[in-house]
């Protein structure tokens, strides 16, 4: 059955039935749904939702929680993501899995309370300090955005790593009919190096980041790495869309990838042949659908809520084989399907 | 041969690290022993801040979890609402709890967390290496107040206890020292207490320990125990803050 929800409620509903009953937040614009709405449903289950006193100790919560073996999660949008970065960096280096919601709004500083697609950099390179990575993934839709978060707790829990959704306002506060999972799919999975307590059974576990021996510390984040060449191997995800014979591939991710769809298929009424890849994990970025498209194409073109990020992303993936152009709006502003078919237009 | 004094089993056999008469060793034995009276130690989990005591996760037989610089009680939070059967504790340093981590403790306190927080106050940065902190008393010389702290433009020391027993969700705030017998036996009693309240569901516990740090305040082990008497103590009056028999209500 099909319901129509918000964005940011059905990203929290959808939290809820992958099993996730420990929800840690801090009021931000375009996120506070999301939060208002584990407010609501959480001490009907017997879960947790607490109001932090600020986004550095709610992401530590989720730290405390996650290290207790339990399914915890956080949501915010752009500066609170920022504050998140530290907890977000301990839970790499201590291996902990985590969900991290992004409603992305306008930046640098305060910014504004519109949609932006500004955050990717932060998202994929720079979320925190040290060597590491998280995993990425950019929803669609509202029903996208059903479907990633469970799979991004169930990957999380396998790889032992945090887990972004990176939306944006647009995909917070739009609505749209889903389909809801039921409850209770996928066995929890095992987790026994859990600080649970040993309860006189075993050693106890330690859930650490801090390694004053240089070599150790360098052959665990090499292990960590090792992960992620098999993540980056077995978990990318993008849609190919009208790619097979497309000579101007777009590349658009999230709330920016409708407006480019919108450009693609008006292009193709007008005979011109374009096409898209719609990355939906950004790390590991997609690069094998790339390049797919990029072999026969003419030219590249990414398409961003901001002022080209992800773009230097698509020119490292197919290793500027092909000419990659830009367009993009920031501070908020969404590019329209019109001005990215011109873009198209220029290129053919 | 009878056995008269041993480690308790709550300390694993890890050599310490600490400095010839820094008195985190005593403490950590008050809060092993305290948890192996209690019978608690399969259900407890420590967390360990950013400090001295940072590789307590060593020394303690029970689950550890290391916090960032200044969150251990948020830490604790998430461990306690995910597993409110487990008996938590932090151990935190005046830095990290009164300085960096100010926020999460005021606030983990004000919620009435059911945790123990077991907090080191000796009025300097061990760690780094001797710098102010946020109890350093006025006047006192450390490497970032080489002309001893002045009030005028580095303010006051927290008094912590003082501070969080003006909360509600505080159901104990108590300051020991174990500078000797009487006073160790007074904060064994005091951190016991602070893990019972957690077991008997009364709210937030918080045990302040004068402590000495004579790398840092270059005085020998001895020395430094005087100045703690001469200065600390008078500062940072002992005593029982505050005390809610039933608990916190809820």
């Amino acid at each position: 059955m099909k319901v129509l929800m918000k964005g940011n409620e059905a990203l929290a509903e959808a939290a809820i039935r992958a099993g996730c009953r420990h929800f840690f937040g801090y009021p931000i614009t375009p996120q506070t749904e999301l939060a208002a709405y584990m407010s609501k449903r959480m001490p009907k289950i017997g879960g947790t939702y607490l109001q932090a006193e600020s986004e550095i100790a709610a992401v530590n919560m989720v730290l405390g929680a996650s290290a207790a073996g339990v399914r915890a999660m956080t949501s915010s949008s752009s500066p609170g993501v920022s504050l998140k970065g530290e907890g977000i960096s301990y839970m790499a280096g201590s291996d902990l899995p985590a969900l991290i919601i992004n409603v992305q709004r306008g930046g640098p500083g305060l910014g504004g309370i519109q949609p932006s697609q500004a955050d990717y950099w932060q998202a994929t390179k720079a979320t925190g300090h040290g060597d590491f990575q998280i995993l990425v993934f950019a929803p669609s839709t509202v029903q996208e955005m059903v479907d990633l978060v469970s799979d991004a707790f169930d990957l999380a829990d396998q790889y032992r790593m945090p887990a972004m959704i990176l939306a944006d306002g647009m995909l917070g506060q739009m609505m749209e009919p889903v389909t809801l999972p039921e409850e209770g799919g996928k066995a929890p999975i095992e987790k026994p190096w859990a600080a649970c307590g040993h309860g006189g059974k075993r050693e106890h576990n330690i859930v650490n980041s801090l390694y004053l021996t240089p070599d150790k510390l360098e052959s665990l984040v090499k292990e960590r790495f090792a992960r992620y060449e098999i993540i980056k191997e077995k978990e990318q995800r993008a849609e190919e869309y009208l790619t097979d014979d497309a000579d101007v591939v777009v590349v658009a991710y999230g709330a920016s990838s409708r407006v480019a769809k919108g450009a693609v298929n008006k292009a193709r009424e007008l005979g011109l042949k374009a096409g898209l890849v719609r990355p939906i994990t950004l790390w590991p970025f997609p690069a094998d659908a790339l390049n797919r498209a990029a072999s026969h194409a003419k030219a590249l073109l990414a398409v961003e809520m901001s002022m080209g990020q992800m773009v230097d992303d698509v020119k490292l993936a197919i290793n500027c084989q092909k000419p990659v152009h830009f367009f993009g709006r920031t501070g908020g502003m969404i590019p329209t399907p019109a001005e990215v078919l011109e873009q198209i237009k220029g290129l053919v | 041969m009878q056995t008269v004094f041993q480690k308790p089993s709550v300390l694993t056999d890890a050599p310490m690290h600490y400095c010839p008469g820094c008195t985190h060793g005593i403490v950590h034995r008050l809060v092993a022993q305290a948890l192996e009276e209690l019978g608690v130690e399969g259900k407890a989990v420590g967390v360990a801040s950013v400090g001295c005591s940072v590789m307590c996760y060593d020394y303690f037989s029970c689950d550890m979890v290391q916090a960032p610089h200044g969150r251990a009680q948020a830490v604790a939070t998430g461990l306690k609402r995910a597993r409110p059967e487990n008996v938590i504790f932090t151990y935190q340093g005046d830095g990290d709890l009164a300085a960096i981590g100010t926020a999460e403790t005021v606030h983990a306190a004000t919620r009435g967390e059911n945790i123990t927080v077991i907090f080191i106050n000796n009025a300097i940065y061990g760690m780094t290496g001797g710098q102010m902190a946020p109890t350093s008393l006025p006047g006192q010389v450390t490497q970032t107040t080489p002309y001893g702290r002045d009030t005028n433009t580095a303010g006051y020391p927290v008094k912590v206890c003082e501070l969080l027993s003006t909360l509600d969700g505080v159901a104990l705030a108590q300051r020991v020292t174990v500078n000797n017998v009487k006073n160790v036996n007074i904060a064994r009693k005091a951190i016991k207490k602070a893990f019972q309240n957690q077991i008997e569901g009364k709210g937030y516990s918080i045990i302040e320990v004068l402590s000495t740090c004579p790398t840092n305040w270059g005085l020998s082990p001895t020395e430094a125990l005087k100045w703690l008497e001469e200065n600390m103590i008078p500062y940072y009056p002992l005593g029982v803050y505050k005390d809610v028999e039933g608990g916190v209500k809820k």
